[in-house]
């Protein structure tokens, strides 16, 4: 929890930046390697507050993880970096969220822009009570992709990509309310990606799923991160363990750990954590 | 005992739960007497009843329908009431009779029923079917048999039904067109000789159809002429077979729904009121539902949600109590003279002092109820509203959409059975009030529909007849209130129909709309 006291000497990609301080419980990578770069991030909602000096860089095109106890904050920080705090009055921040290098709260910035350019994907299925494609489409109508052709295109290539379209391609036109709930939140993802965000939040995605669709949607994180920064809030540490290369670990609206995943879950270097991880895994 | 008793308990089925299945038994059967007693008393009245020949005592002779029977006050015997129509002769078309003094009674199958525009029921024999009252000599054809002149009666009622159609269409097809071109040319003599030529004709069929008249006998020998243009239906009742009477009760219920309103109300149909009552709800529907879901949009989804949104929450709850005759006395002043005479100040001076706008009409009215059901709208929309999930807006946010997109593509779309279900709601408050019409445009009388062939078709200004209006004037200001009766029950009848018509295509429309996402009760 002490930046100033990390090297900060930029390198040309991610794995090469990773640089283990000799003290503290925190990773930090160049502001060059990073997507978000969040600096003393600090939220309430009303007067009880939510985060408190938060401040972590998010490597760009990884999976990094937010791990820690329910009501530790994980939603509300990943609300904030696509401020859908913006629509609750109570809510009050200070610190200051970089994304690519750009304040996300510069007046500069149409916060609509920065939603497109931050997709996020909801812990309960949230699919449009339309047809499959229309769901597909809707980013794209709103952002002006009028031609049948193109918006065809599109709609295939993000249900491909979501690992989808195999299952619906006879069925574009069927309510999207008709698919099984993991379909759904693939359904959600590929509407997401339709609109090629540059990252993904990801707040619980399988916590309503079963088994088998957890699975489904696990492989497909792992196969987006090439392409995207994805940022996964999970209960579940296998699946921390699993599809991310980063975790943070969040307690009570602190960051108390961030280190490579491997590392965190083998190594930690906090009892905190330890006891955490190692409660949870039981 | 006990044991088992509690075992019941246990199982759900407490005395509250019988206590509730009671309720709603005691409900259904409320409803159910309600609308049997409607639909017997008022479909029963089509029914051609079979006409007696009473002889009493005296030997005197009249003929009639038994309406009721009654125990005599302080005496044994029985009080029967005969309904014998003939108002032009008898000067009453009701007759009380003791039972005792009837000598014998029997249907005898050439008696006639004859429905006439003035002067109500006819009943009695057909003597002879006149061809002209100037024909001299009628007298000698007296002695026709009955049968023959049944049949001329007959062949002259349907000759007389092409008569009139062809008049109708040469009003309507002819004669209006030109008078409008008179209207906007008073020049125009072409016009003007083509009117004069079609008006002739008119003239020519109406004398045709004068040509007629009947010789009527009523039972007990008084004998008169009666012109068949007068005559709007002939039944031989005692004649019919079962299928006989069922073709004259559909006829009949028939002439009911289709036709306007003859004697004050008493008697012909309710085809004006009908058409009134339906196209009066739809134009509220109209009008109540964008104000009414814009309201709930603006209280739930834009306005800050303080005291004061609460305040105006509370308030407009408040307003669906106020009653409804508060609601006309509102639309009289605002919307009839306040607005409507300004509107007559502004754009119909040349008609002044004659009020256009002015007065009641078919605006004003839908209006008025367009502003009693605005509560329910707002109400049921906003339950809807707030329904819908966050995470449904959030969704729609956070793939860039702006606030109105999210509200226009995402929010309105799911909140569209609410709005429907408000306008079920509207619906069913509006069609039944009568109150607030009376203040701001119904009429006793409008035999002609609002909607019409000439320009702007659709005449807002216009008063208006209403089933439930139609039932309290025949009820209670008819000048014969025992004959408007079965006629009250039917209208009655049909205003709960119109009323059930109208919410069953509300409720198919909110089905259809929930139908096309099946999976919309499982979220
Ligand atoms: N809309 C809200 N209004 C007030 N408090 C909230 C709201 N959302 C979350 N909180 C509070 O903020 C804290 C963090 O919540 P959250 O970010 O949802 O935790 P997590 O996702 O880690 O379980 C909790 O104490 C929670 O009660
Ligand atoms: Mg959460």
């Amino acid at each position: 929890m002490n930046p100033q006291a990390i090297p900060e000497e930029g390198r040309p990609t991610v794995k090469a930046t990773v640089s283990r301080p000799s003290r503290g419980p925190v990773i930090d990578f160049s502001p060059e390697a990073s997507c978000f770069d969040i600096e003393g991030l600090s939220l309430a909602y009303g007067d009880s507050p939510a985060l408190e000096a938060l401040t972590l860089r998010v490597p760009r095109h990884c999976v990094t993880a937010f791990i820690g106890p329910s009501g530790c904050g994980k939603s509300t920080l990943l609300r904030a970096l696509n401020r859908l705090h913006d629509l609750d009055e109570t809510v009050s921040h200070a610190g200051r969220i970089r994304l690519e290098g750009q304040d996300i709260h510069a007046p500069e910035v149409a916060v609509d822009d920065l939603r497109r350019r931050v997709g996020m994907v909801f812990q309960t299925p949230n699919p449009f009570p339309m047809s499959i494609y229309d769901n597909v489409a809707f980013g794209l109508r709103l952002r002006g992709v009028l031609t049948r052709r193109r918006r065809d295109d599109i709609v295939e290539w993000a249900l491909t990509a979501a690992a989808l379209w195999h299952e619906v391609k006879d069925r574009l036109r069927e309510s999207a309310w008709s698919l099984s709930g993991g379909q759904q939140q693939r359904l959600v993802i590929a509407r997401t990606l339709a609109v090629e965000p540059e990252v993904l939040l990801l707040d619980e995605p399988a916590s309503a799923l079963d088994p088998i669709s957890t699975l489904k949607i696990e492989d497909l994180i792992r196969s987006l991160k090439g392409q995207l920064t994805l940022i996964l809030v999970t209960h579940n540490m296998q699946q921390a363990a699993r599809v991310s290369d980063y975790t943070a670990f969040l307690q009570q609206g602190r960051l108390v750990e961030y280190a490579p995943t491997d590392t965190l879950f083998t190594n930690p270097r906090l009892a905190r954590t330890e006891n955490y991880i190692t409660g949870r895994m039981a | 005992m006990s044991r088992l008793w509690a075992r019941r308990r246990a199982a759900g089925e407490g005395a509250g739960a019988w206590l509730a299945a009671g309720s709603v038994a005691l409900s259904l059967l409320l409803l159910g007497s309600l609308l049997t007693l409607l639909a017997v008393r008022g479909l029963g009245h089509f029914w051609p009843a079979s006409v007696a020949l009473v002889e009493l005592d005296d030997g005197r002779q009249l003929a009639g329908w038994t309406v009721r029977e009654l125990p005599l006050p302080e005496s044994e015997g029985r009080e029967r009431l005969y309904f014998t129509g003939n108002r032009d002769r008898d000067g009453d078309v009701w007759e009380w009779l003791p039972v005792a003094r009837i000598a014998a009674q029997t249907y005898p199958p050439e008696l006639v029923v004859l429905e006439r525009r003035r002067w109500g029921t006819f009943i009695g024999r057909l003597v002879a079917v006149e061809p002209g009252p100037e024909t001299p000599g009628w007298e000698s054809e007296t002695a026709a048999p009955g049968d023959t002149a049944w049949a001329r009666l007959a062949a002259r009622l349907a000759a007389l039904e092409r008569l009139r159609e062809a008049r109708e269409t040469l009003e309507r097809e002819t004669i209006r067109p030109l008078v409008r071109r008179l209207e906007a040319d008073p020049e125009d003599t072409a016009a003007r000789r083509a009117l004069a030529a079609a008006s002739e004709r008119v003239a020519h069929l109406r004398a045709a159809m004068d040509e007629t008249t009947l010789v009527l006998e009523s039972v007990d020998g008084r004998r008169f002429r009666q012109p068949l243009v007068e005559v709007l239906a002939a039944t031989r009742p005692n004649a019919l077979s079962p299928l006989g009477k069922l073709v004259a009760w559909g006829r009949g219920l028939w002439r009911f729904l289709s036709e306007g309103p003859r004697a004050a109300n008493s008697a012909g149909g309710v085809w004006p009121a009908i058409f009134g009552t339906v196209l009066m709800v739809l134009l509220m529907s109209l009008l109540v539902t964008p104000f009414g879901v814009l309201a709930a949009f603006y209280l739930n989804e834009v306005a800050h949600q303080g005291r004061l949104t609460r305040l105006v929450r509370i308030a407009v709850r408040n307003l669906a109590g106020v009653p409804s005759i508060v609601y006309g006395v509102f639309g009289l002043g605002v919307f009839v003279y306040g607005i409507g005479g300004t509107l007559d100040d502004w754009f119909f001076e040349d008609r002044l002092p004659s009020p256009t706008f002015g007065t009641g009409g078919l605006l004003w009215a839908s209006l008025t109820l367009a502003l009693l059901t605005l509560p329910v709208v707002i109400v049921a929309t906003e339950e809807g509203l707030a329904r819908i999930p966050a995470h449904q807006r959030e969704g729609a946010l956070a793939l860039g959409a702006t606030r109105l997109e999210m509200l226009s593509r995402v929010v309105l779309p799911m909140a569209v059975p609410a709005m429907l279900t408000g306008v079920i709601l509207a619906v069913a408050r509006a069609a039944g009030e009568v109150a607030p019409l009376m203040l701001v445009g119904v009429a006793k009388l409008a035999p002609q529909i609002p909607v019409d062939g000439d320009f702007p078709f659709l005449h807002l200004d216009r008063k208006f007849m209403h089933l439930g209006y139609h039932v309290y004037d025949s009820a209670f200001h008819g000048d014969d209130v025992q004959a408007a009766m079965p006629l009250v029950f039917a209208t009655a009848l049909l205003l709960v129909l119109v009323i059930l018509v109208l919410n069953l295509t509300a409720i198919f429309l909110r089905h259809h709309v929930r139908t096309r996402h099946a999976a919309l009760s499982r979220q």
